[in-house]
């Protein structure tokens, strides 16, 4: 068997800081696969790896590979504006993000990994009285589901963001917002790496530069997965968790989803001193914010209009986050912007995730997570390796389950919530 | 930025004047009544959602205000070529491509 992971101590810290830091362990192993697996989980990122960190860790299966075609937390993962909050308004969404959030609260004592999760309140704007309107529901139901928050007007939004433009002769005045104060970031490699090497220590395998590029079927049903870097490896059940590709691994079993693939767009500016200590979304003008440990703004765009796997994303998208961000925040007018990507986001109609087992037995899909499935990490990991480790649906993925586009059941979270996700 | 032909405007304009409309050439069910739930929830939802060459269709929002339809690579995102509502794409070998999925 494998040598126990050193732990993140000071103490450690301290003894390692002996000898230069050289002598820390890797963080994970690179394998190589058996033969056969109990389960695969195909997509090596943040809702990957924490499938596998759970079903070995509270399911016992630990005979458990993590295909990633490229390397760990690389997609998606790395490329999001790393919010996270559960303030949605239907009983569903609300328990299932909720879920996430508790397991975000004690993940680095969990882990025994920094995954930087700052609790720094997350302010939802609103700019019509319509707005206002639906954040008080929402702010009603979440309380009514145990779920922290408070309506703001627009001087208690000034009050936490001194910098906020809520002048009254704005193109669109901030009327007030609602405001989760146990939302906040996490750093989103972190999330990744720290899932990775709890998954690691548990004896998972996870084999990274291996693409998915078809499945070995015997009587309709999967017995294994076809790679380009490996061969066939056999397992009894598969777990896509693939994001934006996950209609092509559908492909490959012979099926479509009920989803459409865009970019969605993130550029951060070059660091600054500290001026913005919260997250700040506005669904109604589109843009959110919030500032990196390391100083630089971290701003979300929306999702390309068109369909598209290409992880770059059409220019006009940024002039309007921008245009947002200037109409919120005008003192960042003067801000260079560094950096910009795109992930490739699977939407579903609804705009919820998609969970449980497809149409071809042993294959399970965790998908449609949309624009928001980083906050979701966690819970979506444990949630679904209670469907991987018990061939059924968890309770908190019931409503999620693919049926629902056959009897109309819509968890309609878009429209409802009037929320970025 | 997508540079579209329309093809009834006849002019290769701006992405920002357009909107993207979904999968093209999905068949409406010709007799909803009798589709199960299941047939009825492919029609409106399951989508191929194909990484590669699709035939998409697109509405001039900003100009003729027409729909058309375009075939498209999701990947590199190049333009093949944009045809008329009622057509259907050919390939090289004079075939049609697998667009007529979904519906009945």
């Amino acid at each position: 068997m494998r040598a126990k992971k050193q732990a993140f101590s000071g103490f450690n810290l301290f003894l390692q800081g002996l000898t230069h830091h050289e002598n820390w362990q890797r963080h994970w192993r690179n394998p190589e696969p058996k033969r056969h697996y109990d389960v695969i989980v195909i997509g090596g990122g943040g809702h990957g790896l924490a499938t596998a960190y759970y079903l070995a860790r509270v399911h016992g299966l630990k005979n458990v590979a993590v295909l990633e075609k490229g390397y760990l937390g690389g997609g998606n993962t790395g490329r999001n504006t790393t919010i996270v909050r559960s303030n949605y308004l239907w009983d569903a969404t609300a328990h299932l993000y909720e879920h996430a959030l508790k397991l975000w609260e004690g993940l680095s004592q969990e882990l025994n990994y920094n995954v930087m999760f700052s609790q720094r309140g997350v302010l939802n704007l609103g700019h019509t009285l319509q707005d206002m309107r639906d954040i008080e529901r929402r702010i009603s139901a979440n309380r009514l589901n145990g779920i922290d928050g408070e309506v703001l007007d627009a001087d208690g939004v000034k009050r936490i963001v001194p910098i906020i433009n809520t002048s009254r002769s704005a193109r669109y005045p901030i009327l007030g917002a609602s405001w989760q104060p146990r939302g906040g970031v996490a750093r989103h490699d972190a999330v990744a790496w720290g899932y990775a090497r709890g998954a690691d220590a548990l004896g998972v395998d996870l084999l990274q530069n291996c693409a998915v590029t078809g499945f070995d079927m015997a009587n309709g049903r999967v017995t294994g997965v076809q790679t380009d870097r490996y061969g066939s490896i056999g397992c009894d059940r598969v777990g896509s968790v693939v994001a934006g590709h996950s209609s092509v691994i559908a492909h490959h079993a012979g099926f479509e989803l009920p989803l459409t693939s865009h970019p969605l767009q993130a550029f951060v500016s070059e660091p600054i001193k500290p001026v913005l200590h919260t997250v700040v979304m506005s669904n109604q003008v589109h843009g959110y914010i919030s500032q990196s440990d390391k100083g630089d703004l971290v701003i979300g765009a929306g999702i390309d209009g068109y369909a598209g796997y290409g992880q770059r994303g059409s220019y006009p998208v940024i002039e309007h986050a921008v245009a947002a961000i200037l109409e919120l925040f005008p003192t960042f007018s003067r801000v260079p912007m560094n950096r910009q990507w795109a992930g490739i986001v699977d939407t579903t109609p609804d705009a919820c995730p998609l969970m449980g087992p497809s149409e071809v037995p042993n294959l399970f899909f965790n998908c449609g997570w949309g624009t928001g499935g980083f906050k979701a990490t966690p819970g979506s990991g444990h949630v679904f390796a209670a469907c991987l480790a018990n061939d059924d649906v968890h309770p908190l993925a019931k409503p999620f389950a693919i049926e629902r586009f056959h009897t109309g059941a819509l968890v309609d979270e878009h429209g409802a919530a009037g929320v970025a996700h | 930025m997508l540079r579209i032909y329309c093809p009834y405007c006849q002019e290769a304009r701006e992405e920002v004047e357009f909107h993207y409309a979904g999968q093209a050439h999905i068949v409406r069910p010709l007799d909803p009544e009798a589709c199960s739930d299941e047939a009825w929830g492919r029609y409106l939802y399951f989508r191929k959602n194909t990484a590669g060459r699709e035939a998409e269709m697109w509405v001039h929002g900003a100009g003729c205000r027409k729909f058309f339809n375009v075939l498209r690579n999701t990947v590199s995102y190049e333009i093949e070529r944009t045809y008329p509502m009622g057509e259907h794409p050919e390939d090289s070998t004079g075939e049609r491509p697998e667009v007529d999925g979904g519906g009945a």
